[in-house]
């Protein structure tokens, strides 16, 4: 119960703060941003759209490691868990797509150019889309869970790929201003502590509603199994 | 197998017993040389309607020639799983020989069935398609080569999981697009290379990653055949 008014404080701060904080060419008190050249007020972005995208890999990982489990152990439990993790993903995937492109349209002009970062997003939601036809096609508890959980394995096997591949296609206009190609740190102290403040709040909101899910899930699955008997 | 229950092939001989017997299942039905020879002829006959005389610039070119065989691939390429499950011969399958020769005798027919796939869409492609011109034929054939295997492999993998589910067909190409992805990038990058007369060592960045694919999609899947194949 505490944990969840904690986190519910915490993010409303990171937000409100986040949106808030007066953006200065040279910050001087600790509450300035920086202004980031090429990005200005769009800049404000990375506090939404970075955790986003970091959780849709992060649930991605998390929902392949249960089916890794659930492989070793057949226990229904790892399933839902991983199930669980990879709705989550496709719903913070679709997020960080969504925001990322309205992002783009106004500092790229355009909804979508195919950038390799949008590539690699719309990869991981065609993964995600596959992996829950692929669920929905499968009657039996125990054979949708092992195929679910070989497929997510193999998608993850595939994805390292496009590191390598994408820059060889495309070169990319994303922004970095958290490592860039000179390893210089564009942000200053304020904007990184929020910035972090941020991805720990999300990723808090994840494991909350990862719970949350597999509890349910647990309740459906005891609901049917009384009722079948 | 009369000869009792204690009798156990070797495992490359199961493995390639796996392979003749759907070499001889298919050349009695010709199932999958058909579609898949129909569905090359097809594909290549829109693209030619759809271009008239005009031509395409050869980016398009190169892309379009992997279209037709990703999805001529994706038509048959299921059917060796599918067709065990459908004869009910999967069982007997897995009594008489370890899941591993399965899989090698099923990706040895995949791959000798992409190879000739590919073979035959590039020699039509090539011979129909105006302004589709190779200048660099080393690349080109290793290209050939390499994304055949990759794409079997794959193929291989998601055929074997898709025949489980209920809707066999339908899921296929949904299931192996995004796996195949990363190899279609590279083998249209290096189409279009052959076809823009680059030297053979600049296409090295895209061999290396072809055969890093073959590699990985090969282990990981024979790591976790046995999961799918074994009820």
């Amino acid at each position: 119960m505490g944990y969840r008014i904690a986190l519910g404080i915490w993010l409303s701060v990171v937000i409100v703060l986040a949106l808030t904080l007066p953006m200065v060419a040279q910050p001087q008190h600790w509450y300035d941003l920086p202004i980031i050249p090429g990005l200005e007020g769009r800049a404000r972005i990375i506090f939404f759209h970075v955790p986003t995208a970091w959780l849709s890999a992060l649930a991605f990982v998390s929902s392949m490691v249960y089916g890794i489990k659930y492989l070793r152990k057949r226990n229904v439990e790892d399933d839902i868990k991983s199930s669980s993790a990879a709705g989550l993903g496709f719903l913070f995937c679709l997020l960080a797509t969504v925001t990322g492109a309205i992002w783009a349209k106004f500092s790229w002009g355009t909804f979508w150019n195919w950038d390799p970062r949008e590539t690699s997003i719309f990869v991981l939601l065609l993964i995600y889309g596959a992996y829950f036809a692929l669920r929905s096609a499968i009657d039996v508890e125990e054979k949708r869970a092992t195929l679910s959980a070989v497929y997510s394995i193999i998608a993850a096997a595939t994805m390292p790929f496009f590191l390598f591949i994408m820059p060889r296609v495309l070169a990319s206009l994303h922004p970095e201003p958290l490592l860039n190609a000179q390893g210089k740190v564009h942000m200053n102290t304020t904007m990184l502590a929020l910035f972090l403040a941020s991805l720990a709040g999300f990723t808090g909101l994840f494991f909350w509603m990862w719970n949350l899910h597999v509890r349910t899930q647990r309740i459906d699955l005891h609901q049917s199994m009384t009722k079948g008997e | 197998m009369s000869s009792g229950d204690t009798y156990r092939p070797s495992w490359g001989r199961a493995a390639l017993a796996v392979f003749l017997k759907d070499w001889h299942s298919e050349l009695r039905t010709r199932y999958a040389i058909s579609a898949l020879g129909m569905f090359i002829v097809t594909t290549i006959s829109i693209v030619l309607f759809s271009l008239g005389s005009e031509g395409a610039p050869i980016e398009a070119l190169s892309g379009m020639l992997w279209v037709v065989i990703f999805f001529s691939a994706m038509s048959g390429l299921s059917r060796t799983f599918v067709a065990e499950e459908e004869r009910g011969t999967a069982m007997t399958l897995q009594l008489h020989a370890p899941s591993s020769a399965v899989f090698a005798g099923k990706l040895l027919f995949n791959g000798v069935l992409v190879i000739a796939l590919t073979i035959l869409s590039a020699i039509l492609y090539a011979g129909f398609i105006n302004g589709f011109v190779i200048k660099t034929y080393s690349i080109f054939i290793l290209t050939i080569a390499f994304g055949s295997l990759g794409f079997a492999a794959a193929a291989t993998i998601i055929a074997a999981i898709i025949a489980r589910a209920s809707t066999k067909g339908t899921l296929y190409p949904v299931l192996s697009f995004p796996i195949l992805l990363p190899l279609l990038l590279t083998v249209i990058n290096a189409t279009r290379l052959a076809a823009e007369g680059a030297l053979l060592e600049e296409a090295f960045g895209e061999f290396q990653i072809l055969i890093s694919y073959i590699v990985v999609v090969v282990t990981i899947s024979s790591l976790v055949f046995d999961y799918v194949w074994k009820d």
